[in-house]
């Protein structure tokens, strides 16, 4: 295709969204300057010179480039946007390290409490929704946006929507993180677990969703094949349904404009019931039906299979969303909620194990005929181990939504154990599997910088997560035990400080099984840097792409 | 045509499979959340409950922005232990004006629902500034900075028009005092206590942190800690009247 020779212009993205920017950052420093409190005084001077890098980022990008913006096919072939794909892989590896650090840190913390240092900005209850946020939405969210920014475009065989949206997603998404995060740190809170940001952060994160919404749904609509492959199904389901979910858990009043605190609209039972319908759909859409896209299209890229059935994935993603929804209750077992609304919740918590497990098979048996390539490519093998993870702990979440289990397990360290198990075995290894593919393939290069590295990270986080579950399924039941021991005389067997002193060794324990799944992914990202800065460039094949089944 | 090549139309328009996906998706909230908003068997009848004072939500804040609900349950759960271990059950009632609700998920530290006047005002700033001082287990964070930074008294009555925007029954006379009521609550000598004590029934009105001057942060926490669970009388609760 030939350069057709254009005078060059802004496109009205550029220059809108430029305009937009300088207005953000005037209203930002308006805002900085008669804030009321210091952390939305330092937010909004983050806001505005954020903006204005954007500006000078939009026009400096414009005076780089050539005339045209980049085609959507260079000889035929699709010109896919990595770009990026890159910065948002880049961020997920960031994000991981620290946030698994900060977990480490939280986790000494509860071993040796005097780790807290008396100090405001690093005591336990400031830093835990620190690690929760940074490993489930910085960390997970960022894996999930380059992975369904690069699988959209490749399933679909067409350049990803936009020019510069992309970029505003991705760059978008992680300044929300930023402002989340440090808002933690000054104790900048709505208290809502897993939903802590207050509503500045919250607005922002609604116009990057729905800028992300409107990516990929442009780039599937625009598809050069008849049908939406099987994994954008399940990234749509993610993206849509966090969108509902944000918006129906966050509402609420600033006390000032011109402040970070507010109110949320809903009160005691109603909040919590709908935190918790947040709650466990953030696990349910954003843990699970992003993550089960990605097994949807790397383990079977990478197995060179097939995926096992396509009936059943249409069950499985059907099943999984209409059931998954009911689940929240079981968060709220002999609470005040009324208990028509726990048994439906218990209810349906029990079915959802039948989609689970069919998902689980369904990735598992894509391995039929390549089971063999498990012992050669510990990438695979990590993805394989995710879902077996993934297997089990949804089997164990049915079986603690029981409620008389749940009487046991509830307010334990059970629940910690089986958050992990689903967190570092599921999220976690399909995270690193697909990483451990998408950076060669987003770098263009030929392979890893070393399998071996691979295996070493394999085995210690393996090993990190065996001590980290372990630890917390027997502090958790051991604790659940003591509260309810009773003498023979019929009184209580144990004050609760005594149940307290009892998790000692166990937190250290679960300290030192997060200090390896740390290690292990410091020796991941020492492999992908070097996979970027030394590994061998990838030969175009000059051959026509097949088309995706 | 098969169920099979009937899903087609969903594979092939990305527009009916959101609609799909949107559908499938509201109808589990929808039959679980919308009855909670109307059926009247929800939330008790109880004496008592009250939106908490100015100085009792501002230890509430504090609550919150230390993240105390990760390691504290507001939640007893019908149970013979915890019963026995807590107090009553915890009522849908005695958290109708919680905003953000704080029943929490985790017991690292024990339940707080009916922790009001279970210590002294002492032990709860001496256990404060150091747990470890009171109880040689404890894992719990010390908080000796609350009691170095003072609440202000200008932006309460913000905070509470706020809430009743939200549906906490705020009179407009407890709005026009809340800076004086905060103030009042936290000193005994206050002329103002009378007139404090007639707009929040039950509250206490002490020198929590047993330090005069413009209250802290430290007189906040306590003054709420030291109200949970304390506003129902459980004497004269209807148990039967309120089964479900």
């Amino acid at each position: 295709m030939s350069q057709p020779s254009i005078s060059k212009s802004m496109t009205i993205g550029e220059s809108g969204l430029a305009v937009v920017f300088a207005a953000t950052a005037f209203l930002c420093v308006i805002a900085a300057a008669k804030a009321l409190d210091a952390p939305f005084a330092f937010h909004a001077a983050l806001g505005a010179a954020a903006s204005v890098a954007a500006v000078f980022c939009i026009v400096n990008r414009y005076f780089e480039r050539p005339a045209a913006l980049p085609p959507a096919e260079i000889n035929g072939r699709p010109n896919y946007n990595m770009g990026p794909i890159k910065f948002s892989s880049f961020m997920a590896m960031f994000w991981g390290i620290a946030g698994f650090l900060v977990g480490l840190i939280i986790a000494s913390q509860l071993a040796w409490p005097a780790l807290n240092f008396d100090l405001p900005w690093i005591q336990f209850g400031r830093l835990r929704p620190l690690h929760t946020s940074a490993v489930i939405f910085a960390f997970g969210g960022n894996v999930l946006i380059a992975t369904s920014f690069y699988v959209v475009q490749k399933s679909c065989r067409v350049r990803l929507a936009g020019d510069l949206a992309p970029w505003f997603v991705v760059i978008g998404y992680n300044f929300f993180i930023l402002v989340a995060g440090t808002g933690y740190l000054l104790g900048v809170t709505q208290s809502k677990e897993y939903a802590e940001p207050e509503w500045y952060a919250d607005l922002w994160l609604t116009i990057v969703w729905v800028v992300y919404l409107l990516v990929f749904l442009v780039t599937v609509i625009k598809r050069k094949e008849p049908h939406i492959f099987v994994a954008n199904w399940f990234y749509l389901a993610f993206i849509v349904t966090i969108a509902v979910l944000h918006l129906g858990n966050n509402p609420a009043l600033p006390v000032s404009a011109f402040g970070s605190k507010s109110y949320v609209a809903w009160g005691g039972i109603q909040d919590a019931m709908f935190q918790w319908w947040y709650g466990h759909n953030a696990v349910g859409f954003f843990l699970t039906a992003g993550f089960l896209a990605i097994m949807y299209y790397f383990i079977p890229k990478r197995a060179d299979r097939p995926i096992y059935s396509y009936r059943l994935s249409i069950i499985h993603f059907w099943a999984l969303i209409f059931l998954y929804i009911w689940a929240g209750p079981h968060h709220l077992h002999y609470t005040a909620l009324p208990d028509w609304t726990q048994t439906l919740g218990m209810t349906f918590s029990i079915m959802l194990w039948m989609p689970s497990w069919g998902g689980m098979i369904n990735g598992l048996m894509t391995l039929s005929g390549a089971w063999d390539k498990l012992r050669t490519d510990p990438v695979l093998r990590m993805l394989v181990v995710s879902v077996a993870f993934y297997g089990m702990s949804t089997f164990e979440g049915p079986m603690m939504s029981i409620k008389v289990v749940n009487s046991l397990s509830h307010y334990t360290d059970w629940t910690i154990g089986h958050v992990h198990s689903g967190a570092l075995g599921w999220v976690g290894f399909v995270s690193f599997g697909a990483l451990y593919c998408l950076v060669p393939w987003a770098w263009n290069r030929k392979g890893l910088y070393s399998l071996k590295l691979v295996n070493w990270h394999f085995w210690i986080a393996t090993l990190g997560i065996v001590l980290y579950i372990s630890a917390m399924w027997v502090s958790g039941i051991l604790q659940g035990l003591m509260w309810r021991a009773y003498t023979s005389l019929g009184f209580l067997e144990y004050s609760f400080i005594e149940t307290v002193e009892a998790m000692h060794p166990f937190y250290i324990i679960r300290a030192a099984g997060g200090g390896l799944f740390l290690i292990g992914s410091l020796i991941m990202a020492y492999n992908l840097w070097m996979t970027v800065r030394v590994g061998e460039a990838e030969v175009q094949m000059p051959v026509a792409l097949q088309p995706a089944e | 045509m098969s169920f099979w090549t009937r899903h087609q139309i969903f594979e092939k328009n990305s527009i009916i499979l959101i609609v799909g996906i949107l559908l499938v998706i509201s109808i589990g909230g929808l039959v679980e959340i919308t009855p909670l908003f109307y059926l009247k068997s929800t939330i008790e009848k109880v004496d008592g409950v009250r939106p908490y004072t100015p100085l009792e939500l501002a230890g509430r804040n504090v609550y919150v922005r230390e993240g105390c609900y990760l390691c504290h349950s507001q939640m007893i759960r019908p149970l013979r232990d915890e019963v026995e271990r807590y107090g009553h059950f915890s009522l849908a009632a005695e958290s109708m004006f919680d905003h953000p609700f704080q029943w929490g998920s985790k017991r690292t530290g024990p339940d707080l629902a009916r922790v009001g006047a279970k210590y002294s005002d002492d032990w709860h700033v001496t256990h404060l500034i150091n747990p470890r001082a009171i109880v040689p287990q404890s894992v719990m964070p010390g908080y000796p900075f609350l009691s170095q930074t003072e609440v202000d008294p200008d932006t309460i009555a913000d905070h509470m028009r706020t809430l009743r925007a939200v549906g906490v029954p705020y009179t407009d006379d407890q709005i026009a005092n809340a800076g004086a009521d905060l103030k009042a609550q936290a000193d005994p000598d206050n002329a103002g206590g009378d007139a404090f004590t007639k707009r929040y029934a039950k509250a206490a009105v002490r020198n929590f942190d047993g330090k005069t001057g413009t209250p802290t942060e430290m007189d906040a926490l306590i003054a709420y800690l030291q109200m949970l669970g304390t506003l129902v009388d459980f004497k004269i609760y209807n148990e039967k009247a309120n089964l479900r």
